[in-house]
């Protein structure tokens, strides 16, 4: 995609759906920007950094700590990324809990869900050649429809049948000799010229907010916890960086900031919220926030946006009439993974 | 009251007492310095990837998205399975009374006590943000207290370092001023210290059993696998170091010492294959799912097989060392294969971590990805530094400590019944 193209897309991004900004918050934003203009750039930075370092967590701050906290950082983003950041602390809405749905029959594997994702949330766009790797948050697995792991060649060697031991009725070749227990493959790294591919469909995973969340249960030191709206956060100033969570989460939805995040300044996404998708540092652990910027706000997740299919549904669990309810009536429903108990609020669906 | 003012000289004693020991450890002979040059190579180059691996990110290590855990990790396993074998030192001597371990025990308590310090700070190593290790610190950071094992870890090695540091400093500087030890407060603070070794090794072990995501690490036997370990890899130091204090000082270690650490490395060892060969056949003869790790450390995954020949000589190895140990020729030739069994033990049960237990374990990744762990240069030579400075500390605390109990390191009013100067 072109730079510009890149550009209006962000541009668009932030026009539609409504920002809910008071007045207070917009004069204060531009006092902070006018102060950042008048101070020598190194030394904010450093002092910014030093009180970070000094700072307690998030939802342990009074307000004016946070309110501080806010400021600082808008003021060192702001230089940094040359453009005026904006660091939100919208509260959570009250009575709502967040649920989403996917539509594995719809989706086409197009990945603009990533992309839009990496654009909204200012993941680390990483190096080529290096260990830089790129964060996306968003995985969609590639998998052949049916079942692949049967070949049709090989159904009569299954039973008992002569073997280098000897003919004792041991069970060997064909499907006996499969690796074991894992049936099926899916591959999240394809790149067709089209999508989507003759016999496969597609599987979207990223973080699904769990209810009993293992990532939560794991972090030493509380950095990561769920939202009054049930969306599972980071504190990205609090991390120790330890990656337990990141051991325990069975859906491999968490990343972790290995090098300092590469973000040009063009790329990076100004409308930032403090636990959502303002830009990390390194040696801490991110995640899909269900664009926590957004939905706060009353708007829908990127991904959401982006999804051409309309694959993608998003709400409110707790209101009877919201989409999201319709489907989980409606539809042929099914959690991933529910064996490990973690109760996501990421529903799968087929038509 | 006279003027030897008893309140007073306590304090002074101790300065006199931490001064004294200090200067004998950085005194010794050639033996003893080219061996701390030799570990101060590895410092001298460590320091200059420290300070990559700190400015630039873990980035410089191998680990990725799929193998979370880096060398670090593995490394840092190895070192509460020898801090807790300290109570195989202290149990014998205090509690069936040992006369010839006696004196030994405080070599014991400070071995774990290094190994603990070793431990921790392979944990700094392997945090992404080192800088904000005070979070983890009760009453000005927050615990995740009850949720998370990390924080039980945290808590008990910092107890048990606490442990081992007061009873050893306490011990020494009682006999280095020639008073009895305070029994009413010794005993229960070994007693306590004793019962303590264990968990530092079960809490590590539920670090790893506490992860859903790793299906091969789900087993009940893995605290008691790792006690095994410690039962092998242990005594295994503990002889070797009782070898070269017995060859280079005056202390006097006797060969029924000796041989008793021996028999506890083949109870060990045995044990250990013992668990090793259960767990494989609870793995491996359902073969569902939960066995794809092993299966994978065993023999690879699609002509991809960077850990088998690890995992196979590893094993062997381990039923060697049996055998071998198992004669007693081999059990009493205290200058060559003794030593050289310990060495060996200690070194494949260190290995054993990353390239059986540990890297092997996260593949497939939950969606089912297969990697390889691929260790860096940098982050190799930060593994040897943190060693090589272990091993600094180690070597220097022990030479005080023996300076202490063969009375090199003195009071010197003990010495002349004069009084508190
Ligand atoms: S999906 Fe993983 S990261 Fe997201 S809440 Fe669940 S356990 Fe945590
Ligand atoms: S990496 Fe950060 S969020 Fe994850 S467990 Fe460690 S401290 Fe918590």
């Amino acid at each position: 995609m072109s730079e510009d193209k890149r550009k209006n897309d962000i541009a668009e991004g932030q026009d539609d759906g409504a920002t809910k900004e008071s007045r207070r918050d917009f004069l204060k934003k531009l006092g902070v920007a006018a102060a950042a203009t008048t101070v020598a750039p190194a030394a904010t930075a450093k002092a910014a950094s030093i009180a970070e370092h000094l700072q307690t967590h998030f939802e342990m701050m009074s307000d004016s700590q946070k309110e501080k906290a806010i400021a600082r950082l808008e003021k060192r983003y702001s230089e940094q990324f040359e453009k005026q950041v904006t660091v939100a602390n919208t509260p959570a809405p009250d009575g709502v809990l967040f649920g989403y749905a996917l539509n594995i029959s719809k989706c086409i594997g197009c990945r603009r869900c990533v992309e839009a994702c990496v654009r909204e949330n200012n993941q680390s766009r990483g190096e080529e050649d290096t260990r830089h790797l790129p964060i996306q948050w968003i995985r969609v697995l590639e998998m052949t429809r049916g079942n692949d792991t049967f070949q049709l060649e090989n159904w009569h060697k299954g039973s008992p049948s002569s073997s280098p031991i000897g003919d004792y009725g041991v069970q060997s070749g064909g499907h006996a000799d499969k690796a074991v227990g894992i049936s099926g493959h899916a591959e999240h790294y394809y790149y067709p010229e089209q999508v989507p591919e003759e016999n496969s469909f597609y599987f979207p995973v990223q973080c699904q907010q769990c209810e009993d969340p293992a990532c939560v249960r794991a972090c030493p030191v509380r950095a990561t916890f769920r939202d009054p709206n049930g969306i599972v956060v980071i504190d990205y100033n609090w991390c120790i960086g330890c990656r337990m969570c990141q051991l325990a989460c069975p859906y491999w939805a968490r990343r972790f900031n290995w090098g300092e995040p590469i973000l040009p300044n063009e790329d990076m996404n100004p409308k930032t919220h403090y636990l959502g998708n303002r830009p990390r540092m390194r040696g801490v652990m991110e995640k899909c926030t269900f664009c926590l910027q957004r939905v706060r706000d009353g708007r829908y997740p990127a991904c959401v946006e982006a999804c051409p299919v309309g694959a993608r549904k998003f709400g409110n669990l707790l209101d009877p009439e919201s989409e999201i309810r319709k489907i989980l009536a409606n539809k042929k429903v099914f959690r991933f993974k529910e064996d490990f108990n973690t109760e996501p609020k990421f529903f799968y669906y087929m038509d | 009251m006279t003027t030897t003012t008893q309140p007073a000289s306590v304090f002074q004693k101790s300065i006199a007492f931490s001064r004294d020991f200090c200067m004998y450890t950085v005194k010794g002979g050639k033996v003893y310095y080219s061996w701390l040059l030799f570990l101060s190579f590895f410092v001298l180059v460590g320091l200059v990837t420290t300070f990559i691996q700190m400015t630039t990110g873990l980035v410089v290590t191998g680990a990725s998205d799929q193998i979370v855990w880096e060398l670090f990790v593995s490394n840092f396993i190895h070192c509460p399975s020898i801090a807790s074998a300290a109570v195989l030192v202290v149990t014998p001597a205090y509690i069936y009374k040992r006369k010839d371990m006696k004196q030994l025990a405080v070599i014991g308590e400070a071995i774990a006590m290094v190994f603990v310090i070793i431990g921790l700070t392979f944990i700094i190593f392997h945090m992404g943000r080192p800088d904000r290790s005070w979070h983890a610190i009760p009453l000005i950071g927050i615990f995740n207290f009850p949720s998370s094992v990390l924080t039980y870890d945290i808590i008990v090695l910092n107890v048990y370092l606490v442990l081992n540091a007061v009873a050893v400093f306490y011990y020494l500087y009682k006999h280095y001023v020639g008073q009895p030890l305070n029994t009413t407060f010794y005993t229960p603070l070994i007693w306590f210290a004793v019962a303590w070794g264990p968990f530092i090794h079960i809490i590590t072990a539920f670090i790893l059993s506490s992860n859903a995501q790793i299906a091969v690490w789900h087993s009940a036997l893995m605290p008691f696998s790792f006690l095994a370990m410690a039962a092998a890899a242990g005594p295994g130091l503990v002889i070797v170091t009782l070898l070269v204090i017995r060859k280079f000082t005056k202390l006097e270690v006797q060969d029924s010492v000796i041989d008793f650490f021996s028999q506890v490395i083949i109870w060990g060892v045995g044990l250990l294959i013992l668990m090793f060969a259960v767990e494989f056949f609870t793995e491996l003869y359902p073969a569902t799912h939960h066995a794809a790790p092993l299966e994978y450390a065993i023999n690879g995954h699609n002509g991809m097989n960077p850990y088998g020949p690890w995992f196979w000589s590893i094993m062997t190895i381990f039923v060697v060392q049996f055998f071998l140990l198992c004669i007693k020729k081999v059990r009493k030739s205290y200058n060559f294969m003794l030593p050289l069994l310990c060495i060996s033990v200690f070194l494949s049960v260190l290995f054993e971590k990353p390239s059986v237990l540990i890297f092997p374990a996260f593949s497939p990744t939950p969606l089912g990805e297969y990697a390889i762990y691929r260790p860096t240069l940098i982050e190799i030579c930060n593994i040897l530094f943190i060693w090589a400075g272990g091993f600094i500390l180690l070597t220097m605390v022990l030479k005080g400590v023996v300076g202490v109990l063969v009375g090199d390191v003195q009071d010197s009013s003990v010495a002349v019944e004069g009084g508190a100067k």
